[in-house]
């Protein structure tokens, strides 16, 4: 290994100009003449918009224009859309209601987007925002997804009764009730896993800026997939032709998923731009942030964990009510159910599964992916049933586990999915050491020495990155092929600018990119420069979501490096006067097999572009090679997460004692870029297991709404990870990556409530498992004690 | 934000007849005034910044008492060697309010203008009997805070310093709220010999209060021991998202008594 190349430690080359505070996020660029566009905002729930007065707006200060839902309706602007059709199980298509970008008749949650002020000054805009008059007729609201379906709930869309969006399953529910039928035991539990709210640290901004001399549109704005926002607004919402519009994603602060989707704020500023014929700006404020970007999770399921006398797992039947939120988000259909289901059997070989998903509309914000989108969910579902079964079963929850894992690849589930490649007892066994897990008994009693209760919990975590093949996705009902594309443009100078379809925000593509073509092409990783987030550079590609972009956006590159090196070697042949076969090419050099004849990569580049010692009728000039890859399978990245916890039974404070993660990504680009990734996951899993909770009141207020009450995981909330590796190449990709960008978040929360509930000693904790939740729960342990 | 004056009086004559007018707020570190006028919470139309008033932010012991100027920043309260040495429980409660940027730019004499009911600096005032004193008058704490964000304080009143009196020992115990790290329960007990002291902060729905049955069991002897028994009853005790009023005032006793212990009993 090289020391820039797989498997090498780089430092990250974005580092020195995020650090030093030279990034270019959308906030930074600035463009002539451009003014601020202020939404107006509902603070109701849910009302009917009986009427809009702007008149007294319009004639306040530096106002250039106020614009309504009828405004966008009379620019017969389309539908935001939601881009996956979910089926329910009578086949009737999902229930996707009316999403103007501006809200026409109606508000559906707190936040909602009533009017757009565009100003000459921030200031002047949230000052006629003040004067924008909206006669309300407020109606009941429903923000509880248990509640969405009573029959005597708010509707929240006409083509929705009942607030249900689908009625959706996946799995063979007569086998799944045999199987019951003959089980020994069942663990049975309800679970909720809590709404998050992402929390990026750049809040979503948007510059819109129409030129009518060519009668062209360029948006700047925080996307993680400009190609598809691009898309979006061009065919679905009717913006303007895609040839005529340009998206630029420049440097992003973090997206979690909450920057995938198409919002109406984008929307507004470029569709108001050409409106006010200057640009218009808009960057959110953390509250708006709070209130209107997309949140995550907030599922209530019931499941059910069929085992034989053995502990041998025999079925699983799981029912899950996913809120959806007050509109169709671009991809919030898919997110609890195909993102979903497919990961309940886990690590383990369980003959008959069903899950059963009604996702509902309710009166909250959107509700999209949010890291690991679906597959925290679905690890937290059936690692919670496995713990809890081998303590009602009083086995080692180590040992459960052993005698169910899957061993033999490949592995078809009963619910679609068809694991490759992994050795699920290889991370376990070797977690289990690193985390001294023979010794832990010692450690609780030296705890409870101190007056502190100890406890351990597992999370023997799959997850299916780079959701594809796009033949397999349409099927399934996505509106998108799911490959990626790259092309390799090398200069005449033998620099090379590698153009990703990726888009990197926080994930180091610069870096491992580079490290990738540097390894490939054996060149200086300083010769080689990573360009993403601009349509007009870079080729159509899907973006980065789902931790697709080391399996899917790396591949792609390794295919377009290929097509470069075998065009190279032809023109190699020439120059060094050899037969293309017997050219080699290896650390940077083209050599003739079996003598000292070489060229370096940078010779044969020129000679590629000077063209003239070959004939350009057989060989075109140049050296510019792309691809567009599309994978054969999901990727299924699982490992095993022990951590153990100390909870101070007075105050219900749980610090986490240790955290051992051992994870099987396949092939690693940059451990120190991996680890990164698995820091970040674990801690926004420990934010959704012990601190993070968005909570709306029953009126639909949001409660959490500022960092006041809406606790994010900080420093002092973590311990010094222990993070190491066993590896299992995936077959499905050239480089045998399965991606690592959510796996923390997946693993994480279900292995600290194992600990928690283990801790306390009984299943009832929720999660957040707050200080207050963990009290509650240990003076119920403290009652059933006195009672026993 | 909505437009305003700023004024920078160079004394606290001309700062009180400035802050005579109506819709008119003295700025100190500006971390809850700024925040307020930025998120347009209120507006006002003069400001009167008293930074440039000299010697406001004095800290000096005198005799039996320490006094802390209005205008001393909680970074210097926390690192003050005077303080550190007289008073160190109250050097350790600056430390613990906010972040660095906040103890930098925020005041004690803000924090008790203000008086959030979850601010960590009116326990200390409460539960050391401090004295206000203003360019009018001297207010004992038992008398200078009035409920949620309510003070003796009249219009045109300016704070000056805090008179702490010495105890012979005492301490400050915080639990923070997990979200803001205001205290969802703050307990500051002292132990003048004659008197003892508890106050408490965050817990109650009219903001600071004095527990005065832990008060008289400290007073028999002081030792955590002495408030086993002592139920906080959960009446006037506030209820959010973070702490119900159950957790709530069970944090208070045990806040209490870890005080207690911190502070030597
Ligand atoms: C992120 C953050 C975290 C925080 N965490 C904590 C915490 O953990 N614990 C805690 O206790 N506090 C906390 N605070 C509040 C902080 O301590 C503030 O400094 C304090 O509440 C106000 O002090 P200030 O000097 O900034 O006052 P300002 O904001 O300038 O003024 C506040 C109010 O007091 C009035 N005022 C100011 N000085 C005087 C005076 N001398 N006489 C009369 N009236 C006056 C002003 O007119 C205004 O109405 C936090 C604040 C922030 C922003």
């Amino acid at each position: 290994m090289s020391a820039t190349g797989i498997g090498a430690r780089v430092r990250r080359v974005e580092d020195q100009r995020f650090i030093t505070g030279r990034g270019q996020y959308t906030d930074d660029i600035h463009r002539p003449y451009e003014t601020r566009a202020y939404f107006v905002r509902s603070p109701h729930a849910h009302a009917t918009i009986k009427s809009i007065d702007k008149r007294k707006a319009e004639k306040m200060p530096g106002v250039l224009a106020v614009l309504t839902g009828e405004d966008v309706a009379a620019d017969k602007l389309g539908d935001l859309f939601c881009g996956w059709m979910v089926l329910s199980k009578d086949g009737s298509p999902m229930k996707a209601g009316s999403h103007p970008a501006l809200a026409k008749g109606k508000v559906r949650y707190v936040g909602d987007h009533v009017a757009v002020v565009i100003a000459e000054t921030l200031d002047q805009a949230k000052n006629a925002t003040a004067e924008v008059k909206v006669d309300y007729g407020v109606l009941p609201a429903v923000a509880d997804l248990r509640k969405a379906r009573d029959p005597k709930a708010a509707q929240i869309h006409d083509n929705a009764p009942k607030n249900t969006v689908y009625e959706w399953v996946l799995g063979d529910q007569a086998a799944v009730d045999a199987a019951f039928a003959q089980a020994k035991h069942v663990t049975r539990l309800e679970m909720v896993n809590n709404r998050l709210i992402p929390n990026a640290i750049e809040p979503r901004a948007a510059i819109g800026e129409y030129e009518p001399g060519t009668d062209t549109y360029t948006l700047w704005s925080t996307s993680q997939n400009p190609h598809v926002l691009r898309l979006g607004l061009s065919a679905f919402i009717g913006l303007c032709p895609e040839h005529k519009f340009r998206v630029i994603s420049p440097d992003v602060g973090g997206g979690f998923g909450s920057k995938i989707f198409i919002y109406p704020e984008e929307t507004v500023c470029i569709w108001a731009s050409k409106k006010v014929g200057r640009p218009v700006r808009w960057t959110a404020e953390r509250s708006e942030s709070f209130q209107a970007d997309a949140h995550g999770r907030d599922h209530v399921t019931t499941g059910e964990l069929a085992l034989d006398a053995n502990g041998k797992m025999l079925a699983l039947r799981v029912k899950t009510l996913a809120n959806l939120g007050g509109y169709l988000s671009t991809f919030s259909s898919a997110v609890p159910t195909f993102l979903y289901a497919p990961l309940l059997s886990g690590q383990y070989a369980i003959p008959a599964i069903v899950c059963e998903v009604d996702g509902v509309y309710t009166n909250t914000a959107p509700v999209d992916a949010y890291r690991g989108a679906g597959r925290p969910e679905a690890c937290f579902v059936i690692e919670r049933l496995v713990e809890v079964a081998a303590r009602e079963l009083n086995m080692d929850p180590a040992e459960l586990r052993r005698r169910n894992f899957v061993t033999q690849f490949p592995y078809q589930t009963p619910v679609a999915s068809l694991y490759d490649a992994g050795d699920y007892k290889a991370s376990l066994e070797k977690a289990i050491q690193i985390a001294d897990y023979k010794n832990f008994g010692r450690r609780r009693q030296e705890s409870e020495r101190r007056g502190k209760l100890r406890g351990v919990g597992f999370s023997a975590y799959i997850e299916a990155c780079g959701v594809a093949p796009s033949n397999l996705v349409g099927q399934l009902g996505a509106g998108v092929g799911l490959w990626e594309s790259a092309e390799i443009s090398v200069t005449p100078t033998g620099m090379v600018e590698v153009l990703t379809g990726s888009h990197s925000h926080g994930q180091s593509h610069e870096t491992t990119f580079a490290q990738l073509v540097s390894d490939r092409l054996g060149i200086p990783m300083n010769h080689i420069s990573v360009v993403h987030g601009d349509t007009d550079k870079v080729q159509f590609g899907m973006g980065t979501y789902g931790s697709r972009s080391g399996p899917v956006g790396m591949s792609a590159i390794v295919v377009a490096v290929d097509k470069v090196i075998a065009k190279a070697k032809k023109v190699a042949a020439h120059i060094l006067e050899a037969a293309e076969a017997d050219i080699e090419f290896k650390d940077g050099k083209f050599t003739v097999v079996g003598t000292d004849k070489s060229a370096a990569f940078g010779e044969i580049a020129l000679a590629a572009y000077v063209a003239h010692k070959f004939p350009t009728a057989e060989i075109e000039p140049g050296l510019k090679e792309h691809a567009f890859y599309d994978p054969t399978n999901f990727t299924f990245p699982a490992g095993t997460h022990i951590c153990e916890v100390e909870i101070d039974p007075q105050t219900g404070v749980t610090e986490i004692a240790n955290w051992v993660a051992v994870d099987d990504f396949g092939t690693v680009i940059n451990p120190m870029v991996v680890e990164g990734q698995v820091h970040g996951g674990i801690a926004q899993g420990v934010g959704q297991a012990l601190l993070e909770g968005c909570v709306y009141d029953d009126s639909g207020q949001l409660v959490t709404g500022s960092y006041m009450d809406y606790t994010m995981p900080r420093a002092d909330n973590l311990p010094s990870f222990k993070v190491d590796y066993t590896t299992t190449k995936c077959p499905s990709n050239p480089l045998g990556m399965k991606g690592c960008g959510e796996a923390g978040a997946i693993a994480a929360p279900v292995a600290l409530i194992n600990a928690i509930t283990n801790a306390v000693g009984h299943e009832d904790v929720p999660m957040p498992a707050t200080s207050k939740a963990v009290w509650h729960a240990l003076q119920k342990t403290e009652r059933r004690k006195a009672a026993e | 934000m909505h437009t305003f004056a700023y004024h920078r009086p160079a004394n606290t004559r001309q700062a009180a007849a400035l802050l005579a007018k109506k819709e008119t707020k003295a700025l100190a570190g500006g971390q809850t005034l700024l925040p307020a006028l930025k998120l347009r919470l209120t507006s006002v139309d003069n400001v009167v910044d008293l930074g440039g008033i000299k010697g406001l932010d004095a800290i000096q012991a005198k005799g039996r008492n320490l006094v802390v100027g209005a205008m001393a920043r909680h970074a210097q309260v926390a690192t003050s060697p005077v303080v550190k040495k007289a008073l160190p429980a109250l050097a350790a409660l600056a430390e613990q309010i906010g972040d660095p940027h906040v103890r930098n730019a925020g005041t004690l004499g803000g924090s008790i203008a203000n008086n959030d009911p979850s601010a960590d600096y009116p326990a200390a005032c409460l539960g050391l009997g401090a004295t206000i004193v203003t360019n009018k008058r001297k207010i004992p704490a038992d008398r200078f805070f009035k409920g949620l964000f309510e003070t003796a304080l009249g219009r045109g009143e300016i704070i000056l310093q805090v008179v702490f009196p010495l105890p012979k020992c005492a301490a400050y115990m915080k639990f923070p709220n997990p979200a803001s790290r205001f205290a969802l329960v703050g307990v500051f007990v002292a132990d003048f010999g004659k008197e003892v002291r508890v106050a408490v902060t965050g817990a109650g729905e009219d903001g600071v209060f004095r527990a005065k049955d832990m008060e008289a069991a400290l007073k028999k002897k002081f030792t955590a021991a002495s408030l086993d028994g002592i139920k906080v009853p959960t009446r006037g005790i506030m209820s959010d998202i973070h702490a119900d009023a159950a957790y709530r005032a069970h944090l208070v006793g045990v806040m209490a008594k870890r005080a207690v212990a911190a502070a030597g009993g």
